[in-house]
């Protein structure tokens, strides 16, 4: 038989280091907003307040940091308004541990679907992390809202800069990291179930170590924590941008953008890895 | 341009053993450290063969075939033998270890009907969901939706959580919107196993369809009757191989037949015994009939001839010797014994032939051997038991064509005569 035939499909033991079959995931482009869509609408199925929920979990999460580490610990905001400050730090944070907590259990989660049916493993952690987006979206016009409710009725200055165009890209990066680390998690626990249970309080641990209850400045002659930290000058650069706090750090964001495509390579190459043959260690 | 469509080249797939008993990071330090000092890692289950050396089985082994576009193919084989792995690698759920298949067109796996259904979402969500999970589009479920709503019976139901189904509706709008999927090759693996006898019907008919439309079907079952009346060639795997690709009824004969197989001669293998001391060894088995002709089928309502060869290593004071015939269910239709209800015979070491003159009146069927020898002195004590062996078939018609079994499915393994009487009411 010649062999120059046109083939549809080659089926091969796994061979290079990252590959991404973009034209595939096109093609399940549907599928993508379906698993989005179930995730909404099977979330708030049988609830009465449904996606409010996306409001009310950090609106208490606002107030109780406010009376915690405002009132009692006393910890300063940089002159911003505690609500508004402590709202767009748990936002950007919501966002990055929202992408990444829902990707990382990919493997594990989806173990059923992924051993009878092919699709682009990829599908899942995407439609996670626009289902996600989606709640920030909702998220972010909370704190609009907020701004709004202290400039006019409030009456207090909040200088917004031009700053505010980079928050695309600040949001951007956050995701992209959320999402390298997620499936880089995800790859690991089809093997090391122990990360999975390390990675809840990892990841508080690491809320503390980044600027989201306190202003960035805080940390003193410890300040190179906070250099290191790639999610510092996200949040600070992003409220900056939005409350005219803080301090815009150019330095800092293209750090933390190569740091999350670092990130995203790496885990996308796991994740590729890892698609192939997990069925035979789960 | 040639009109094959799959082509498997020398596919193997190996599994680590070592690998999927651990699972932990310590659990692999452990093994690791326990190599680097030259000693056996700690963690073996409690009876697990360790004797065998190797690290791992190959579930596939150098597996290669052909599927010409429209042919039904069935794969059939034992547990174990590698039906699931190659289904497995054939609809891209695991990757081969070595080895390529190339694929014309699209390939859509029913490996499990339901995959990807939410409990939550209502029957019309999850047509879409479960659709785009097999590869459909948007557009392409909704142009098919009306059609799978009728085929799948559930019509009133449509808009209420899948949660609230039956389990046989679930079923069923799984298997629908499956069903309506058109990919150029289907992958169907015990389907027809779930759902009522109307709606397994349905289903052979849709399937039938399917072929009919010209496109290439992949079908594993353990329902024989389907294969039976679906395929046009089967292959058999037996441990990780091809044992035999060809037409269908042979296919499934062998299938069946995977017992102990016997040379043309009718020499047993060496290694057939399922249960031996040592101390005997059935050699042979000959089905003649009553022309004294070697036979392996069978003519209704005709009596045959069983000849055993059988050699002892040792006396054996009180023995006995069992034959009997089993149908395909593994389940005994006939046992004849020599001789428990006299005196068993004492026998001195050497070999022996035994014939068994019989009529067991079988129903038309295929039927498997049994034998065994057994020491009475010992309590009974197993000396050589060989299962399923030999393969005679009983068909439908008496030699000479007078009398044919009237139905088309044997009710049961034996006829047993009654005396009729009728009388008509005054």
């Amino acid at each position: 038989m010649r062999d120059n035939e046109h083939w549809d499909l080659v089926i091969k033991p796994k061979s290079n280091w990252l590959d991404i079959n973009f034209a595939d995931l096109w093609r399940y482009r549907d599928l993508i907003l379906l698993f989005v869509r179930r995730d909404f609408v099977a979330q708030y199925k049988q609830t009465i307040l449904g996606p409010v929920w996306h409001i009310i979990q950090p609106l208490f999460t606002t107030f109780l940091y406010a009376v915690v580490f405002g009132e009692i610990a006393n910890l300063k905001t940089d002159g911003s308004p505690r609500p508004l400050f402590y709202l767009s730090g748990i936002i950007m944070w919501n966002f990055f541990s929202g992408c990444l907590l829902n990707t990382a259990n990919t493997f594990i989660a989806n173990a059923g679907i992924f051993g009878k049916i092919y699709f682009p493993r990829l599908v899942i952690p995407i439609s996670t992390v626009i289902s996600t987006s989606i709640r920030f979206g909702i998220q972010f016009f909370l704190l609009i809202a907020f701004l709004l409710f202290y400039i006019f009725v409030r009456d207090i200055h909040i200088s917004i800069t031009y700053y505010v165009l980079y928050v695309p890209i600040l949001i951007i990066i956050m995701g992209v990291m959320g999402l390298g680390f997620g499936i880089m998690i995800s790859s690991l626990t089809t093997k090391y179930r122990d990360i999975a249970l390390f990675l809840g309080f990892a990841l508080q641990l690491l809320m503390y170590l980044t600027p989201v209850i306190y202003p960035a400045s805080l940390w003193g002659k410890y300040q190179w924590v906070m250099d290191i930290n790639p999610m510092t000058p996200i949040i600070e650069s992003f409220r900056h941008a939005m409350l005219g706090s803080g301090h815009f750090d150019m330095t800092g964001i293209i750090y933390s953008g190569i740091f999350s495509i670092v990130v995203f390579l790496i885990g996308a190459i796991l994740f590729t890895r890892t698609e192939k043959t997990f069925m035979d260690t789960v | 341009m040639s009109n094959t469509v799959i082509k498997v080249d020398n596919i193997s797939k190996y599994y680590r053993l070592g690998v999927v008993n651990t699972g932990t990071l310590k659990d692999d330090l452990r093994l690791r450290m326990a190599k680097m000092r030259g000693k056996e890692a700690d963690f073996y289950k409690i009876g697990e063969d360790r004797s065998t050396d190797s690290d791992f089985m190959w579930a596939l082994n150098d597996v290669s075939f052909e599927v010409k576009q429209g042919e039904v193919l069935g794969i059939v084989g034992k547990n174990g033998a590698g039906k699931s792995t190659l289904l497995k690698i054939l609809s891209r759920v695991t990757a081969p270890t070595s080895g390529n298949i190339k694929v014309k067109g699209r390939i859509a796996s029913l490996l499990e009907v339901g995959t990807g259904f939410h409990p939550e979402l209502t029957g019309r969500e999850n047509i879409f969901l479960n659709g785009a999970i097999l590869g459909m589009s948007k557009q392409e479920i909704k142009s098919k939706f009306d059609e799978i709503v009728d085929f799948s019976g559930v019509e009133r139901y449509i808009d209420t959580p899948v949660k609230r189904y039956s389990s046989g509706m679930y079923v069923r709008l799984a298997f629908a919107v499956a069903a309506h999927l058109e990919p150029e090759i289907l992958i169907v693996d015990e389907v027809l196993a779930v759902g009522d006898a109307e709606f397994q019907a349905k289903c052979l008919g849709k399937m039938k369809d399917v072929s009919g439309q010209g496109r290439t079907v992949l079908f594993v079952s353990h329902s024989m009757a389907a294969v039976k009346k679906l395929c046009t060639r089967a292959i058999v795997l037996k441990k990780g191989k091809i044992t035999l690709d060809s037409d269908v009824i042979s296919g499934i004969e062998d299938y069946l037949n995977t017992g102990v197989g016997v040379s043309d001669e009718g020499i047993i293998p060496d290694n057939a015994s399922s249960y031996t001391t040592g101390d005997a060894k059935f050699k042979s088995i000959v089905v003649k009939n009553k022309k004294n002709e070697r036979t392996n089928t069978l003519y209704y309502e005709q009596g045959f001839t069983v000849e055993l060869e059988l050699e002892l290593y040792r006396d054996v004071e009180k023995a006995i010797i069992d034959f009997s015939i089993g149908n395909f269910e593994n389940r005994f239709s006939y046992t004849s014994t020599f001789d428990i209800n006299k005196n068993p015979v004492d026998l001195k070491k050497g070999t022996y032939t035994l014939s068994i003159d019989i009529d067991p009146k079988l129903l038309p069927g295929n039927y498997n051997f049994y034998l065994g020898v057994h020491d009475m002195s010992k309590t009974g004590l197993t000396l050589d038991l060989v299962e399923r062996i030999k393969l005679i078939t009983v068909l439908p018609i008496t030699e000479n064509n007078s009398v044919r079994y009237p139905l088309e499915v044997s009710l049961g393994s034996i006829r047993i005569d009654g005396n009729w009487k009728i009388n008509k009411q005054l």
